[in-house]
This record gives C-alpha cells, structure tokens and sequence, in this order.
C-alpha cells in the first residue's frame, strides 16, 4: 500500500499573548506512521497537537489534513475534527455520563448513528480495550489507568484517520502507566496513524517510526528513534537525552 | 460521621433537652413582657384563627400556582439568558450585551416596581392581543426579576465547569451548540441546583406581592380579613402557610448541599 500523507504543518507559528510558543514547526506524518513528539515541558508539544485539532487558532503556517487544508478560513472545524482523535493527559472525560454514553455521545450526536448501531460498536471497542463491564460506570469510579482507557476508546468510536496523545500517561500513577502504553502500542501495531506528545522515552523508542525533539518551539531533530535517542547531532538534543538517562528515564 | 449506640443517644438526649429549656425561656420572656396580653389578643386570637383557616389556605393555593407557573418560566427563560451571556467571540457581542443590560436592570429595580409597573403599565397600553388580566402581569414580572437572578446563578455553574470539558467535546466534532446541550449545561445544573432552589424559595414568598396589583391570594385575603375584623390572627395564619411551603424546598436545599459535599469529599480522599 502506497504511504498517504496523512497531517503536513507547514510553517507553524502559534503565540499567546505576547509568549511565542511555536516558532515554525515542520513536520509530515505518513499514513501508519507513528511519530513521537518528545522534550522538556513548555516546549510545545501540547499546543502543536491542539493545533492540529483546531483546538487552538494558528498565527501564521498551514496545517493540511489527508490533501486538505484545514487551517484555510471557511474550513468547517466540526468537520475537521472528526477525522482526528485527540486524547488529553487530564483524561476529560464526561463525569456525567457513563463510560457506555461517553464513547456513544460523538457517534450519536455528530456523525448521526442510531443508538443501537452506536452502542454495538462502543461495545465492540470497550471489550477490544477490556473495558467491557466498566460500560456502566461514571468516570469517577474508574482507576486512572481505566478512565484513560475510555477516554482512548471514546476517541476512537470516531473512526479517525490520525490520533493525538497529549502525554496520556504523565497524570498516572507509574503502577497504570503500562496498562495504557499497551492499548497504545495494540493502536500502533493496527495501523492507527498517530502523533504522540510523550516523555515515556523508552515507549518512543519502541514504538515510534520517526521521533522529533522540540525545543523551546522549534523541531531541533526528526528522525528514526535509534537515531535520535543513540547518536544525536544537535547539542540541545544530546543534554536533553543526557538528563533523561540521567533520571534512570531511557 | 454519624454517631452510633449509646454516644448517639446521649447527644441527642442532650440536643433535646438544650432545646426545651431554650424554648421555655422565649416563653417565659415574651408572656411575661408587658404588653403580651394585648399582642395576645391580637395576634393569637384562637377564634379568628379557626376562621382564617376556613379562607386563606384557598385563597393560598392561587400563591402556589403563581409560583408554579413562574418557576418554569424562569428556569427556561434564565437559561436562555445565561447561555446568551456565555456566547464567545465578538459576534455575538449585541446578544452578550443585551443579556448583560437585562440581568442589570431587573437585579436593579426592586421587584415591587416592576409589578407596579407591568401590572398598570402594559394593560393600560391597550394593544390589542395583549393580556389585560393583573394575574397576568404579576407572573410576568416575577418572571422578569427571578430569571435575572437565576441566569447569574447558571451562569456561575457554566462558568465552572472546566475549560478542558469543553476542548474534549469540541474534539469529538460537537458543535459549539451541541456541547453546550450535551456536556456543559448538564453539569452546570447540577452544580447549581442548591442555589436554584434557594432563589425559589425568594420567589415562593414574593408570590405575595402580586396582590398588589388585585389578585387575592393570601397575603390580600388575610388584609381582608383583618380589616373586617380588627385582629391580625389571618396575618399569621398567612406567615404559617408561608413558612409550611418554604421548609420541604429548604430541607431539601440543604440535603443536597451535604450529599454534594460528602462526594466531593470521596473524590477528594479516593484520588
């Protein structure tokens, strides 16, 4: 199958205020690529993935999705946003609904499936992902590592061509972190095509095809995981990884 | 934490007893003021108050009802304020601006002069279609002034519902509208439901000032009654009917402000 590109920023400018966050980011998925977004925090990553989901307006740059540009005026964000997953390190989910109505809500409501063929693939999902009898619970009677995981499947019930990760694991604790890097990697090895805001640096290392260092909003370095992790060239990325290994991290 | 066995029985035994010995002194103090037997007389006329009681609890059930029909206006038309007010982007700045001149203006005016107001004033207009009943009108007024205040109150609870609840429905593709209605309002209301109820037990009682404008309920049928007779008993008979609506709304108030916090509480302790 010949690779589509699937998410191409071009130029990527983002400030708040009078803080420059994004000062020219470049960087192009592939479809069933799986690109780590790794670096010190405050360095970007978070805001270039609400960007891309048109969760944040952009200054200046373009930002196309499967051939289209989704950042040009008049583009219909509801639209956009349907075709890409996004899931927060807060977790977000509805606390008043159940786990079942949280996965069914963007179904229902936005791509217009009955409640019946909404429920069957929501049922289908949370047992792919082991939540199946959590399917009643409210949000605030799961574990962390379990709310993630609905959270994961509620993005999902789309049937987006791209997710978003933004550090899904950081408000873990360490004792649930596996349980969601597993769905990840279970995402990864079905085709999903994802960018992955992390600080797990081994989980980059093996799952990602590309990893990008960020810093202070600019991509410093993209390239394979081993290249980046074991000989790279840019100083900020080497004492970057040095502290990480450092804190016992890579 | 609630007290079980002989502790439990012991506070509860001493509760009771503080509170005997509480209301005997309040007793004593006012029966033996010197102006008790006249205020006694008339205010506490058990013959009057037999007769009241045949009167003004119909007369009553008219409060109830103007009550009842304004709180369903006011919960919707306060809603539609509120979510009017929460509007982003300058486009919809008039919207914004005509939800923020309206909550002023009827927080501002005291209620009593928005039914004089409506009441005299919108009949007197006579166009044609328009209601001319005072009924009418005084529920319409209580509906101007309570909404303004409950569009603040769900305001305060849309407000508080966290930004990222909106990011995440928004990211499922749910339109701005759609959010509101599915993720955000729902859990405004529930957050609000204490004050909301507190505002109507406000409005259960300015259901009396609608007599100003001719309707008798209570508060007039006991006027009434007080002029025919030259005793104020229907006066209270009035205050008790008040006060006999008003606990179940503000127990019930209460009871739901302790089970909120007794959530957050597990929340706060579980995570």
């Amino acid at each position: 199958m010949s690779a589509v590109t699937v998410l191409e920023v071009e130029g990527l400018h983002k400030s708040f205020g009078r803080t420059e966050v994004l000062k020219g980011i470049d960087v192009e998925l592939r479809s069933h690529e799986v690109v780590c977004l790794i670096g010190a925090s405050g360095s970007g990553k978070s805001t270039l993935l609400r960007c891309v989901n048109l969760l944040e307006p952009i200054d200046a740059g373009r930002i196309e999705f499967l051939g289209e540009e989704i950042t040009a005026p008049k583009v219909d964000a509801n639209q956009v946003r349907r075709g890409i997953g996004i899931v927060f390190q807060a977790f977000n989910l509805f606390p008043h609904m159940s786990v079942l109505r949280n996965v069914t809500l963007g179904p229902k409501k936005v791509l217009g499936l009955s409640t019946e063929q909404a429920e069957t693939e929501a049922v289908d999902l949370l047992r792919r992902f082991g939540l199946l009898d959590k399917k009643g619970e409210y949000p605030d009677r799961l574990s962390g590592g379990q709310q993630q995981r609905a959270a994961i499947v509620r993005a999902l019930a789309m049937k987006p061509q791209l997710m978003l990760l933004d550090e899904v694991t950081s408000a873990l604790d360490p004792e649930l972190v596996a349980e969601v890097l597993d769905v990840i990697r279970e995402l990864a090895e079905s085709g999903m095509t994802m960018l992955i805001a992390t600080h797990e640096m081994s989980f980059a290392r093996d799952v990602a095809n590309r990893v990008c260092f960020l810093d202070d909003g600019v991509i410093l370095e993209d390239g394979p995981p081993l290249e980046i992790f074991f000989s790279p060239q840019n100083p900020r990325t080497q004492q970057f990884l040095q502290r990480i290994i450092e804190a016992g991290r890579l | 934490m609630r007290a079980h066995g002989a502790s439990g029985w012991r506070s509860t035994l001493i509760a009771l007893a503080s509170t005997i010995v509480f209301a005997l002194v309040v007793v004593l103090v006012v029966s033996n003021s010197r102006g008790w037997p006249e205020v006694q007389r008339q205010f506490f006329n058990g013959e009057f108050f037999r007769e009241s009681l045949r009167v003004i609890p119909k007369a009553f059930l008219l409060n109830v009802r103007i009550f009842l029909i304004a709180e369903v206006f006011i919960l919707v038309f306060a809603l539609f304020i509120a979510i009017l007010r929460s509007l982003p982007g300058p486009v919809f700045f008039p919207l914004r601006a005509l939800a923020i001149v309206y909550t002023d203006f009827f927080r501002g005016v005291p209620t009593i002069l928005v039914i004089y107001l409506l009441g005299f004033g919108a009949p007197a207009l006579q166009i044609s279609g328009i209601p001319r009943d005072e009924l009418f009108w005084g529920v319409v007024a209580l509906v101007l002034v309570y909404s303004a205040y409950v569009s603040e109150v769900y305001r305060a609870g849309i407000d508080s519902v966290h930004p990222s609840q909106e990011a995440a429905a928004r990211s499922l593709g749910l339109s701005q509208t759609k959010t509101l209605r599915y993720v955000i309002v729902p859990q405004a209301v529930r957050r609000v439901v204490p004050p909301l109820l507190n505002d109507f037990i406000g409005l259960q009682k300015d259901t009396a000032l609608v007599a100003l404008l001719g309707p008798v309920e209570a508060f007039r049928q006991s006027q009434i009654e007080v002029a025919s007779n030259f005793n104020y008993t229907p006066y209270l008979v009035t205050a008790i009917l008040f006060v006999l609506l008003t606990i179940p709304l503000a127990r019930l108030t209460d009871w739901l402000v302790i089970r909120d916090r007794r959530r957050q509480l597990a929340l706060g302790a579980g995570r």
